[in-house]
């Protein structure tokens, strides 16, 4: 995956990913999708191209369990999110959502807003105009949740064509 | 480098060679839910699948509100019972059992060496054991059932050495409010803890369940407590299956140690609105109160029940105030029934309630009104947690608890020990 990088700091919850006044509302997925980060940047929505990648400070999505805060993100065109560390339901939300979520704090340091950047989730490479860094590169299983586009997709994919 | 016992346990489930921060497909022994067992269900039939995958492994407790309270939640429990039938499912527990986390470690299913997970924060609570146990979310619960295994990442492993003399009227609640106040409701977020040290090896098995339960408020993933001769013994007929002891080696890497002296230790309670706002009793001695209660999965066992008896007996709850007790399971209530336990609760003038969760998470039985005050020995004191919204929580140790009921105040429990 391939784009520029959107930059914030420590501690974003999900309040401010996701404000809790439209969790309890159905909302389209482009609705969802002109609400993500407001409370952070209400411009967020309008600057970000499909593909973009955030690359965040530590414990991204500290807060709620709500899962509009991964969802909202990836409807809004994230393609990933690269933080020095993230709380923890965030994290399984983000994979458990298809959206790749990894913990890189080198990579965060290295990157400004709009650098171009490249993710090869296969070989555990974040490439930027600073350098190459490394990650672990998820395993088969989780590469292909993530393909899948989510836990129960998967699932639903691997119980028909076992 | 040695190797955590959360990256043993985690290799040995996915058949890898795993450390920390790597994310392994895991095959768990055991898998717990409770009433949300209805949720998951319809999370699973989306997925399309005629029947679980796994059903051997499945465990299924009526707990959270049971008796059912009303149609809605009737409803559910019938469409669990149906479900369990339908599927093959046999380790269900219908509402006569008790607290899922007391119930499923009766039954022989918390094991050392094991990797549980429940649909439930606290299920950190089977770690007392030696496993690796942690909660999950409910779709991730649906998607085990279908395909009997879940990604999981290997976490970061803080120790926690717990030494000193344990001080008359100061119990495993006492420390880990104390642990809690310290390092945070965020202390250990998305860690395993590991808790060790002479007081925790002179702990009883229920006494560190007290110890796992509470981790949750620390934010960790699991909590651990090495097995030893004791939980061999504990786990004598009860076992469901063989298991392994797992051990941390000596030159394991551990994010963090913490070491805590708790020798001058005096009883602890935590104050509204947050687990980790934690004060000595001393400084809140005095603070009127409307509604005690005794029980949860975090302290409704029988050495619990008995603590409070012996404060309790002969004497009654003071006029102003109600108390509530919820022994954490049948088998407890039962125990606590031939050891005259209940008796004497009951006639200090304790409502003695069915073995369940309660008014623990507001559902029923004994939620608390707008302006009043609660002092509970359960797990968790968020604003409206236990009814409404603008009533107050304090949580603290059964010994508290009992103390605080017979003079309608906060109350240092020493002086009737």
């Amino acid at each position: 995956m391939k784009g520029k990088v959107y930059k914030c700091g420590d501690n974003i919850n999900t309040d401010v990913i996701f404000p809790g006044r439209y969790t309890y509302k159905n909302l389209t997925e482009e609705k969802m999708a002109s609400h993500a980060m407001e409370d952070l940047d209400p411009e967020f929505s309008k600057k970000i191209s499909k593909g973009d990648i955030i690359f965040a400070g530590k414990n991204f999505g500290m807060g709620s369990s709500r899962e509009q805060a991964v969802l909202a993100i990836k409807y809004a065109g994230i393609s990933a999110i690269v933080a020095k560390s993230f709380a923890r339901i965030y994290f399984r939300n983000a994979i458990n959502s298809g959206l790749p979520a990894i913990e890189s704090p080198e990579a965060v340091d290295a990157v400004k807003n709009g650098d171009e950047v490249e993710i090869d989730l296969r070989k555990g490479v974040i490439k930027t105009p600073n350098g190459d860094f490394k990650f672990p590169p998820f395993p088969d299983k989780v590469r292909e949740i993530l393909d899948a586009g989510g836990l129960i997709p998967y699932v639903k994919r691997n119980i028909y064509s076992p | 480098m040695g190797r955590t016992f959360s990256e043993k346990i985690l290799s040995e489930k996915s058949g890898t060679s795993a450390r920390t921060g790597d994310i392994v497909m895991a095959k768990p022994d055991f898998v717990m839910s409770h009433d949300n067992s209805y949720a998951i269900a319809g999370h699973f039939k989306k997925i399309g699948l005629p029947r679980v995958k796994i059903p051997e492994k499945i465990v299924i407790i009526l707990d959270h509100v049971v008796p059912a309270s009303t149609v809605e939640y009737a409803e559910n429990h019938k469409f669990i019972r149906e479900f369990v039938r339908e599927q093959g499912i046999e380790s269900f527990n219908d509402i006569n059992r008790g607290i899922c986390h007391q119930v499923f470690v009766e039954e022989g299913f918390a094991l050392p060496g094991a990797l549980l997970l429940g649909s439930d924060s606290h299920t950190t609570t089977y770690g007392a054991l030696g496993a690796f146990s942690s909660g999950i979310g409910r779709t991730e619960m649906a998607s085990i059932w279908a395909t009997g295994e879940l990604w999981m990442k290997v976490p970061p492993t803080i120790k926690i050495i717990i030494e000193g003399k344990l001080p008359e009227g100061v119990y495993a609640k006492d420390i880990a409010l104390h642990i809690i106040g310290d390092i945070g409701a965020d202390g250990a977020t998305y860690k395993a803890v590991e808790f060790t040290g002479s007081v925790v090896e002179g702990f009883t098995i229920a006494s560190r369940m007290v110890l796992s339960n509470m981790a949750a408020e620390m934010g960790a993933k699991v909590g651990y407590v090495q097995a030893d001769e004791k939980t061999l013994e504990y786990l004598k007929g009860r076992a469901k299956k063989e298991f392994n002891v797992v051990k941390s080696d000596l030159d394991a890497e551990y994010e963090r140690v913490i070491e805590f002296d708790i020798s001058n230790l005096v009883p602890q309670v935590a104050a509204p609105h947050t687990v980790d706002n934690v004060k000595p009793i001393t400084e809140l001695e005095g603070i009127k109160f409307n509604q005690g209660l005794i029980g949860t999965c975090t302290n409704g066992r029988v050495e619990d029940l008995e603590v409070a008896a012996k404060i309790l007996r002969g004497k009654k709850v003071h006029s102003d105030v109600r108390l509530l007790v919820f022994p954490a399971s049948w088998k407890i209530y039962i125990e606590a029934l031939k050891k005259g336990i209940i008796e004497t609760l009951a006639e200090a003038g304790a409502v003695i309630m069915n073995a369940g969760c309660g008014p623990c998470l507001g559902a029923h039985e004994g939620v608390i009104a707008s302006g009043e005050r609660a002092i509970s020995t359960s797990n968790r004191n968020f604003k409206g947690r236990m009814g409404s919204r603008e009533a107050e929580i304090y949580l603290a140790s059964p010994a508290t608890v009992a103390a605080s009921v017979l003079e309608g105040k906060l109350t240092d429990p020493r002086k009737y020990l």
